[in-house]
């Protein structure tokens, strides 16, 4: 399977990254190049395989549900661009 | 040489003695490692340099070793890679897209060798996100490596992502060094800068508070200058971590007890499938001669097949790139780090992460985001995962027919040089984990050890991969390698007066 611009585009909105048209032209090819590369696989039986969903053998570890941190806007909004009274700021999103 | 420098050529185990001795104090190590990053800043290894907290944790140590409360790595200063999140001091990622982020919390990894008495120095620069080869995708620039050829004064990388790691522990500008491996970070900078670097079992060291990549595959472990050094690091930074859910409940063992232990009994594979087609001469030589060593030292060798090694490569690039569309989403700009405005939110978004990120990770989390993007899922990240299933069962068919460890090249060549692939294609520098890349897909343990140098004056490393939280065994292979080889380090051209 190959890329055309278009599509490059469409992940790049997706993925929300803006890309000019040369960036977009430029990320075609090197796309196109890795997809081709990985195109290898379809070499590979997998029929019977099951998909990995964990790379070690363990049994999923849960805790007792009760809280153990929080009370911490503060750190939480430490590092943020914009905030306002313990708030991330954004731009505006509903008229 | 002075006695001050002289302080930064001892190993983690020799400068424990020499504290514990009051031949030295923790302040005068730390201080003769703080002259070394200053005289040695042309390297560009550190993005930060901490000389503050560096001595206020030095004396710190000093007064426990005065008062007999001495930890495991009391007074013992070390380089940090910009991936852990340090409280209150830069934690970027070596990202444009992180600027001015300061965590307000301490990774696990990093709590525990700071409980066990290590001294900060510093941020070390790595590839943007984990994500390259050559340390050439930092926003704070390339990292060179301290080696170069004896043909040539030309910079040479020092691998990728931890390169930073490794050229920082090869140049003395710290005893030792964290560093992070989601396909052969830790294990290729340490074969091209000389030094020794493990990759532990994924589970073994708390991924929490460690900035993600590809949360299946990344794991923390340290490069270091000696084995020795290497399982004394790892005593500190393994740990079970309520905090990390794929943190493994498994007892940590003393890995210093596996050092200078016979290899009688022990059966070491070779697997035919890492003999590549056009690989260098001196990379093949360097494989037999480390099998000659391990057996010398009482190992058994066989030849064993792991046939779905041709895969893992083009198989992480579905699963890691993906994962990581995903980790990536939450920089955004409103959480930290930088912003960039837009017309409305969505161009707030797609303006920062445009001018956040590098060209690499761009690629990546493209890539990762079309692969799981509606209608290619089933083609591309499914099937990438049930591959990954029969990579590991080749491992476990190996480890079932009474393998101990396998022994393989760490890189298929030494170091290259700084923007030599430049015009090169992404995939062309994807090769370079060709042999590290199914131990992450596996999620096994694997050490590079230092085998000695190539006919340029290059180390080259070789790797050992385990059975699952097998690392005992690896730092007694790993031992007998350096034995053999002997320990090596580079002419100190980047001095600085």
């Amino acid at each position: 399977m190959s890329v055309d611009v278009a599509t490059v585009k469409r992940i790049a909105h997706l993925a929300r990254i803006a890309v000019t048209e040369e960036e977009a032209a430029a990320l075609q090819g090197e796309l196109n190049t890795i997809l081709d590369w990985v195109e290898q696989l379809g070499e590979v039986d997998v029929a019977d395989v099951e998909p990995m969903t964990s790379v070690v053998a363990t049994t999923m570890r849960k805790r007792r549900d009760e809280v153990t941190d929080g009370g911490r806007a503060t750190d939480v909004t430490a590092n943020a661009p914009e905030t306002e009274d313990g708030y991330f700021i954004v731009p505006k999103v509903v008229e | 040489m002075d006695a001050v420098t002289d302080l930064t050529r001892l190993t983690i185990a020799e400068a424990r003695e020499g504290l514990d001795k009051k031949s030295f104090s923790a302040r005068e190590l730390t201080q003769a490692y703080l002259q070394a990053m200053e005289a040695a800043r042309d390297l560009n290894a550190y993005i930060v340099e901490t000389p503050e907290r560096a001595l206020q944790m030095a004396e710190a140590s000093d007064r426990r070793i005065a008062e007999g409360t001495a930890g495991p790595l009391e007074g013992i200063p070390l380089g940090i890679k910009d991936l852990f999140c340090t409280e209150g001091v830069h934690s970027q990622a070596a990202s444009h897209i992180l600027d001015g982020f300061e965590p307000r919390y301490e990774s696990t990894v990093t709590s525990n060798l700071w409980r066990d008495g290590a001294v900060m120095l510093g941020k070390l620069n790595m590839d943007e996100f984990a994500m390259g080869s050559s340390n050439e995708t930092s926003y704070y620039g390339p990292v060179k490596n301290p080696w170069r050829s004896k043909e040539s004064n030309a910079d040479l990388v020092p691998g990728g992502s931890s390169g930073g790691s490794a050229s920082a522990v090869a140049a003395f500008l710290c005893a030792g060094a964290t560093a992070t491996d989601t396909g052969g970070s830790i294990r290729q900078p340490a074969a091209f800068t000389g030094t020794v670097g493990i990759k532990p079992t994924y589970g073994r060291c708390s991924r929490w508070g460690i900035v993600a990549f590809a949360s299946s595959l990344d794991q923390a472990g340290p490069i270091a200058r000696s084995v020795k050094d290497a399982a004394i690091l790892m005593n500190s930074m393994a740990s079970v971590d309520p905090k990390d859910t794929t943190s493994v409940d498994v007892p940590v063992p003393d890995y210093t007890e596996e050092i200078g232990l016979s290899l009688k009994g022990m059966k070491i594979g070779l697997p035919k499938e890492y003999r590549l087609d056009g690989m260098p001469e001196e990379i093949e030589r360097k494989w037999a001669e480390g099998a000659a060593w391990l057996k010398d030292a009482g190992a058994e060798i066989v030849d064993i097949s792991l046939p779905h090694t041709k895969y893992a490569l083009p198989a992480y690039y579905i699963v890691a790139p993906a994962e990581a569309s995903s980790n990536l989403a939450r920089y955004d700009g409103v959480r930290y780090g930088l912003r960039v405005d837009g017309e409305d939110i969505a161009g707030m978004y797609e303006n920062t992460r445009s001018a956040g990120f590098g060209a690499e990770v761009k690629r990546r989390i493209l890539i990762g985001t079309y692969v799981l993007s509606a209608g290619y899922y089933d083609a591309y990240y499914l099937k990438a995962q049930k591959v990954r299933t029969l990579i590991k069962r080749d491992f476990e068919q190996a480890f079932e027919a009474g393998v101990d460890a396998i022994l393989t090249p760490a890189t298929p060549s030494a170091a290259f040089g700084l923007g030599s692939m430049a015009t090169a294609s992404p995939v062309e520098m994807y090769l370079n984990d060709i042999f590290t890349v199914t131990v992450n897909m596996a999620g096994l343990p694997g050490i590079a050890v230092p085998a000695g140098l190539n006919a340029s004056g290059l180390p080259l490393g070789l790797q050992l991969i385990g059975r699952p939280f097998d690392e005992s065994t690896l730092f007694r292979a790993g031992q007998v390698i350096e034995d053999a080889a002997g320990r090596v380090s580079p002419e100190a051209w980047w001095k600085v007066a």
